[in-house]
């Protein structure tokens, strides 16, 4: 009773939040990874979770989307615990998309990204024109219109990334949470990959996604969580946190932080061991 | 029925009042000439024996409008053998496609996870250590719920077994392997050591064959399928997007633990009653699905068609085996040497591609 009271307040206190961690403890059997966790993800902007190996980052995105269930604490949905939801009812607010999903070999793009309406579907309702046009509308939003006719292991890596993050817009959902969609994709195809989470921004959507490049991270995103060892380290705006103290304390890394030459964010050089010149 | 114009990119969708689906043309033509060509071969073997009775008649007889003579013939003797078929065929083909879309592997048939071991283990063992009293004990119904029991047990046993924060695949099929080469080798054993005349009963069983089916064990197989495919047909919907895996399933709101539990327990049952009700019959549940994809040309294993393939390839392989050869040999043995190079021709035709 205690404890409901309590969420109770502080649901008054992040109401701003569409999607909140409260409290939480999560882990995998007896190890626990992340301990007693509170983070609130501000609407309308692009989140970054950042942090070393096994921080705990995609624990973090695991637990928020619902595919994990905290030991304790809650994760709050547009005011309701994710837990007492209905698969379902989560599936039509949030959209996930998991680390490097595989797709059945010759399964074409617009049948890909048409399983994306399934939440909306019924066992007697299962395609209407409704959901043709959604479809459209996602794959042209992802520019991958010309490739529907394609199997999906025909596409180049950032092709195929752009079809999966269709499919998660086809759910119709304005949150999407993007666990490191730029994995074992080329510098090129993760710019490509991330201009596209940047339009979807600007269309109004909320994403939350991890990261592992750095650099990438503090350009594309306007709010970053660092993390380490299972707990948050410092979140705020790029501008804000990003620094050589923090670099040093989450990854151990010393780093020099510049003004980016073709930006407004900072960007990160790390100094390694070799060629280094430092005046 | 209205179709839905759009762009070739989107499939097209059908709507019949409150019904609403994807048409795929070529996927409902394709099934509807295999489940054609299964009710003709269906009715060639209906009319294959010593006391040969032709098409027309065969069909008249089935829709009510026969001679008693022919009736007599059809219905009483001739029919339970040409429906455990059917029934046999749909339920492996059915199971098969379930457990290659669970495993999302085509390895995965029930063979291979130790269903069919099981159920031949405890079906043998219970021929044999029964001892001289065989025929008194081992009625055919008993040798039936035995396989069933085995069947179910194993196919449990594996699943437990390789849980492990859900179910991966490849952790399935190796202890699927493994489950299966100990049941064979207890059937081994048990072969080895019994009484001639045991082994001589167990042997013809586990050969597979559809050889001497009466009434009483086909209904019991056709209502089991019956049952089951109903069970099946309400949880395929929420098994679609299941193919991409257990987290993207998630995120698309499926319940996805669930859904596959119920799926992969039909699937076993399916395996059973086809075991229990044909004895181990080899290579249907690996070969229909495959085969149905491909004349499909669906990315997944479809169920119908794959239930249809099961069915026309058993069917088939008895009419084979009764009429082409020399000397009548059981089912088992010529799906095994039909399925096989079928499968080969298929993945070899797919490579020059």
């Amino acid at each position: 009773m205690v404890a409901q009271s309590i969420t109770g307040i502080e649901s008054a206190v992040d109401d701003a939040a569409r999607l909140a961690a409260r409290g939480v403890t999560v882990g995998y059997g007896a190890r626990t990874v992340i301990d007693d966790l509170d983070v609130a993800i501000p609407p309308g902007v692009v989140t970054t979770i950042i942090g070393p190996n096994g921080c705990g980052k995609s624990t973090l995105l695991r637990t928020l989307s619902r595919l994990l269930r905290p030991t304790r604490g809650t994760v709050v949905l547009d005011g309701d615990d994710i837990v007492k939801l209905k698969t379902r009812d989560v599936a039509k607010k949030l959209g996930l998309l998991p680390q490097s999903p595989v797709a059945p070999e010759g399964l074409t793009v617009s049948d890909l990204v048409a399983r994306g309406r399934h939440p909306h579907q019924s066992w007697l309702r299962q395609w209407s024109s409704d959901d043709a046009a959604v479809v459209e509308r996602a794959l042209a939003m992802t520019g991958v219109s010309d490739l529907a006719d394609r199997p999906v292991d025909s596409l180049s890596g950032g092709q195929r990334q752009r079809v999966w993050i269709s499919m998660t817009l086809a759910q119709g959902t304005d949150l999407l949470l993007l666990d490191e969609p730029t994995t074992y994709l080329d510098l090129a195809h993760a710019i490509d990959v991330l201009d596209l989470v940047d339009d979807l921004h600007e269309s109004g959507c909320t994403v939350v996604m991890v990261l592992h490049d750095l650099n990438l991270a503090t350009r594309y995103s306007d709010n970053l969580v660092v993390m380490r060892e299972g707990s948050i380290l410092a979140q705020g705006h790029p501008r804000d946190v990003i620094n050589a103290e923090l670099l040093h304390e989450a990854f151990g890394l010393r780093a020099k932080v510049i003004d980016d030459p073709v930006g407004d964010r900072p960007l990160i050089v790390p100094i390694g061991r070799t060629h280094v010149q430092l005046h | 029925m209205n179709t839905t114009e759009l762009k070739p990119s989107v499939a097209p969708g059908v709507r019949l009042g409150p019904v609403s689906f994807v048409w795929r043309p070529w996927v409902v033509l394709v099934t509807l000439l295999l489940a054609a060509a299964t009710f003709l071969v269906f009715c060639l073997s209906i009319g294959v024996g010593d006391f040969p009775i032709g098409l027309p008649q065969v069909i008249a007889t089935i829709f009510g409008r026969g001679e008693q003579v022919d009736e007599f013939v059809i219905m009483d003797l001739r029919m339970p053998r040409a429906l455990a078929g059917l029934v046999v065929g749909i339920a492996l083909g059915v199971s098969g496609a379930i457990t290659q879309s669970i495993a999302r592997n085509p390895l995965a048939s029930p063979d291979v996870l130790g269903i069919t071991g099981g159920a031949s283990a405890v079906a043998v063992s219970l021929v044999t250590v029964s001892g001289g009293t065989t025929a008194a004990i081992v009625d055919s119904v008993g040798l039936s719920a035995a396989a069933l029991a085995g069947g179910l047990g194993t196919g449990l046993l594996v699943y437990f077994l390789a849980w492990r924060r859900g179910v991966d695949g490849f952790r399935l099929i190796l202890i699927g392997i493994s489950v299966s080469a100990v049941m064979e080798a207890i059937t081994t054993w048990l072969l080895a050591t019994a009484d001639i005349r045991d082994v001589a009963l167990a042997q013809a069983w586990l050969v597979g064959s559809l050889d001497n089916r009466g009434w009483d064990e086909v209904r019991v197989a056709l209502w089991g399928t019956l049952v089951l495919l109903v069970v099946v047909c309400c949880v395929a919907f929420q098994f679609k997007p299941m193919h991409f895996g257990d987290e993207v399933a998630a995120g698309l709101g499926v319940r996805y633990s669930m859904v596959r539990a119920v799926l992969l327990l039909c699937a076993v049952l399916l395996a059973g009653v086809a075991v229990s009700a044909a004895g181990p019959v080899p290579f249907v549940a690996l070969v229909a699905p495959q085969v149905a994809m491909r004349l499909t040309r669906y990315p997944t294993p479809p169920m119908v068609a794959s239930g249809m393939v099961g069915a026309l390839l058993l069917i088939g392989a008895d009419l084979v085996a009764r009429t082409a050869l020399p000397i009548s040999l059981p089912v088992g043995v010529v799906t095994a040497a039909i399925g096989g190079p079928f499968l080969v021709y298929l993945l070899v035709r797919a490579n020059r591609r």
